[in-house]
């Protein structure tokens, strides 16, 4: 019974690893996804209007920091899993 | 994670890769006990991000002259950064007078990051949730205290849980979704941020100087080995990078919190 409960928290453990990387990748996928859009557009807009230039990399900034925040978030949870 | 790591290359001998407390958690050494004067390396690192840029302002001011020199030339074109690319940007001529406020955020933290990179220290302070936490929470009581103070406390708060334009049947929702993100979620993500961000490139760089260091043990003849070396190298350019573009998107962040209290959007 001792037997089957240790390899149970070993599985639990294996279980919890396994969920932090899982929990990191796909938390990573959708900020990928819109920091490429974001800075993507803003080089656009750079490139049409290049005296904006200023304006538009501040807003771009913003728009990485809100964006950034959901995947580290995903880093959060993965050190809590992994190491708390 | 280092018990797999040890389990799978046998105890002597594989690749030994440092707990997180050893990484993250420093003894202090001076005032030990229970006091509140304990200081270890991150409170020193804090004392220091705090006397450097009064040092070098100091110093700046002291020897002022009309064609700036030295260090009033890193003084003054660091003033100007900031007025030209946060203050002005975000908040106009109106938000000069949250200036020695905003300067004096992004000097801190900008601060108590580059330790990540200088040789000897390598530990970037705001690894350590405490002090993103702190700023946080005074960013949090000054946006509010500004927005309070300049449109009186129930306009401001009609003002930012109802933006203008939402139809009617959206009143509820928009209101719930405006106060959760605004009150609680503002300075949640602004101290996670900063935190999770100086944690990452700290891990980073150990993860890769863990490994030069035993590709080196092994054997320093292997052209490999050179692999990790290089990308710690450019790791390490990337969290320079890294620690100035946190500090600036900090104070950016606060600006536009204090912008938006100060002018609500009609």
């Amino acid at each position: 019974m001792i037997d089957l409960l240790a390899q149970a928290d070993n599985a639990l453990d294996g279980l919890k690893a396994v969920g932090a990387g899982l929990g990191y990748g796909l938390a990573a996928i959708g900020p990928g996804v819109g920091i490429g859009l974001v800075v993507g557009n803003a080089i656009t807009a750079m490139a049409r209007q290049p005296e904006s230039a200023g304006m538009v990399r501040t807003t771009m900034f913003l728009g990485i920091a809100f964006t950034e925040a959901l995947a580290l978030i995903g880093f959060v949870v993965f050190i809590l899993l992994n190491f708390a | 994670m280092n018990q797999l790591l040890a389990a799978g290359n046998g105890d002597s001998g594989g690749l030994h890769f440092p707990s997180i407390e050893s990484l993250l958690e420093w003894p202090g050494f001076l005032f030990e006990g229970n006091t509140y004067f304990e200081l270890n390396k991150v409170g020193l690192i804090y004392l220091f991000a705090m006397a450097a840029p009064l040092l070098i302002f100091f110093l700046a001011s002291r020897k002022s002259s009309l064609v700036p020199r030295g260090v009033q030339t890193v003084a003054e074109s660091s003033v100007d950064f900031v007025r030209e690319n946060v203050v002005m940007q975000t908040m106009g001529p109106d938000g000069m007078k949250f200036m020695p406020f905003l300067l004096s955020l992004f000097f801190f933290i900008f601060f108590a990051n580059i330790t990540e990179v200088i040789p000897f220290i390598q530990f970037p302070a705001n690894s350590r949730m405490a002090a993103p936490a702190l700023l946080a929470i005074i960013v949090w009581f000054v946006f509010n205290a500004v927005g309070i103070k300049s449109q009186g406390f129930f306009s401001y708060f009609k003002n930012t849980v109802i933006p203008p334009g939402v139809p009617g049947a959206l009143l509820p929702l928009v209101a719930v979704i405006e106060f959760v993100s605004t009150f609680l979620v503002r300075p949640f993500s602004l101290a996670v941020r900063l935190f999770a961000n100086m944690l990452a490139g700290h891990l980073l760089l150990v993860t890769f100087a863990v490994l030069c260091e035993n590709l080196w043990a092994k054997n320093i003849l292997v052209s490999i080995i050179w692999a990790p070396f290089v990308v710690l190298i450019g790791l390490t350019g990337f969290e320079i990078l890294v620690a100035f573009l946190q500090a600036f998107i900090f104070t950016i962040l606060t600006a536009v919190y204090i912008g938006g209290a100060l002018h609500p959007e009609h």
